[in-house]
């Protein structure tokens, strides 16, 4: 086989090396667009310590909320976490620090972790809390605050479809923050719904080259809806 | 009398141009795209990665791929598309959305705002509502003007952790609609039947009332 070639076997050989006290990255928004399966691995791996990076937590039974319960996670960076019980009450506990970063800044973070970018200045957050300890500087008569971007051990992402050297294609929004984990990760894992060969994939259409993808496994997913919501039929 | 959170929407859908991409917040500002005015089409911005969104799913139709910035599941509008978080944040953070409606807590005379954090009640996070007000330059703040106890949320200064320093110059609230400019509140119109010496008695902030202020119009 090529040597491109990312496509693993399983979900133990997809997260293997990550150990405790590791920082990883995740895609998803809401329950939309969440590396699920890869979750439920570092639930069954039972690492300890982590800190994770992602714009939400999940809920309880579901998504990032799984390793709450056996209190895998030390600290998270998220922008909102309101959907969670337990995180509620380990988070007031102070057993889980939690860094409430602005949306756009978490997501420019990630893109500028994987672009080489140590920091970047943004109006976001300026005279607030979020600004607190932070350089700031005026640039033509605004005020900026200074963000430094993220990299973690690893990145977990989920894609719609990928060919076998791991060039991705998302589907709809559950796009949102997994381009950009994809790029941030010193392991990049992906797991997606269905794998195709090189070629087959037309190069336009790929949203995410292949060079930022380590490892690729295929597989079947729940997607939970976190608010169905509908209007009837015939409207 | 108060408004209901339908006239509120409709009173702020009479700011909507056409042609206006626009981001609208959870609550009563997601109303809004219920009252566009005919004959103006706009586009709603998701800041979770869409732009062009449409109605409600029909059961057949539900995509647990497509939701909205509430984690709803939606439809996409003709014309719509789709990119990740960090060219959503390019187009609010470079300033690329014609209007931001988005709800609050309070707002005080200098245009800062809280809206995301009450100490020891309510911690989730600000999510986008950071990026919003520092990115958009035409925001227009929907909320009550006081709380169910009659505290004013109109302030000199707001006493809640800040959303955004020095950016809001619309607010639209059950009473009136009050612009902010140079320290202070300015009152623009009323609502119908609401009285002027209502909504001072209701304004901590200081308030500018000049002239006669109109009565609000929804169409």
């Amino acid at each position: 086989m090529s040597g491109f070639d990312k496509v693993v076997h399983s979900y133990e050989e997809a997260m293997s090396g990550l150990t405790d006290n590791m920082t990883i990255i995740a895609g998803g928004f809401g329950l939309c667009g969440i590396p699920e399966n890869l979750i439920s691995e570092i639930k069954r791996k039972g690492t300890r310590g982590l800190t994770l990076i992602s714009n939400n937590c999940g809920v309880d039974d579901f998504g990032l909320g799984l390793l709450l319960p056996d209190r895998q996670i030390k600290k998270i960076i998220a922008s909102y976490v309101g959907e969670n019980a337990e995180f509620e009450r380990q988070m007031m506990s102070g057993e889980l620090n939690v860094e409430l970063t602005p949306q756009g800044t978490l997501a420019e973070k990630m893109r500028a972790g994987g672009a080489g970018i140590p920091a970047f200045y943004t109006a976001t957050g300026v005279g607030t809390l979020v600004a607190e300890g932070k350089d700031e500087r005026q640039f033509k008569g605004r005020d900026y605050i200074l963000e430094e971007s993220i990299t973690a051990d690893f990145a977990i992402v989920k894609a719609w479809k990928a060919d076998r050297y791991g060039n991705l294609v998302f589907r709809k929004t559950a796009r949102n923050f997994n381009p950009m984990a994809a790029t941030a990760g010193k392991i990049t894992v992906v797991e997606v719904e269905e794998i195709v060969e090189p070629g087959q994939l037309d190069p336009d259409e790929i949203n995410t080259p292949g060079i930022y993808v380590n490892r690729l496994i295929q597989s079947t997913f729940e997607k939970r809806i976190e608010q169905r919501t509908t209007r009837p039929s015939g409207e | 009398m108060a408004l209901s959170r339908d006239q509120i929407a409709q009173r702020v859908a009479l700011e909507l141009q056409d042609g206006y991409y626009v981001n609208l917040g959870i609550g009563i500002p997601t109303l809004v795209a219920n009252f566009v005015p005919k004959g103006i089409e706009v586009m709603l911005q998701s800041e979770n990665g869409l732009l062009g969104m449409g109605a409600f799913p029909t059961d057949d139709d539900v995509d647990a791929d497509l939701i909205n910035a509430g984690k709803q599941t939606v439809t996409m509008a003709k014309g719509a598309s789709i990119f990740d978080s960090a060219e959503s944040f390019a187009m609010i953070r470079g300033g690329h959305v014609d209007l931001t409606v988005l709800g609050a807590f309070e707002v005080d005379v200098n245009g800062n705002i809280a809206s995301y954090m009450i100490p020891g009640k309510l911690i989730k996070g600000m999510g986008g509502a950071m990026d919003l007000v520092a990115g958009a330059d035409n925001i227009i703040v929907t909320m009550t003007h006081a709380s169910k106890h009659g505290e004013s949320k109109l302030l000199t200064n707001c006493t809640l952790p800040l959303t955004g320093r020095g950016c809001i110059k619309k607010v639209l609230t059950d009473l009136a609609f009050i612009e902010i400019k140079a320290g202070k509140f300015h009152l623009l119109e009323r609502a119908p039947g609401v009285s002027v010496e209502d909504i001072i008695k209701l304004t901590q902030g200081e308030l500018v009332v000049d002239g006669d202020i109109p009565e609000m119009k929804f169409s």
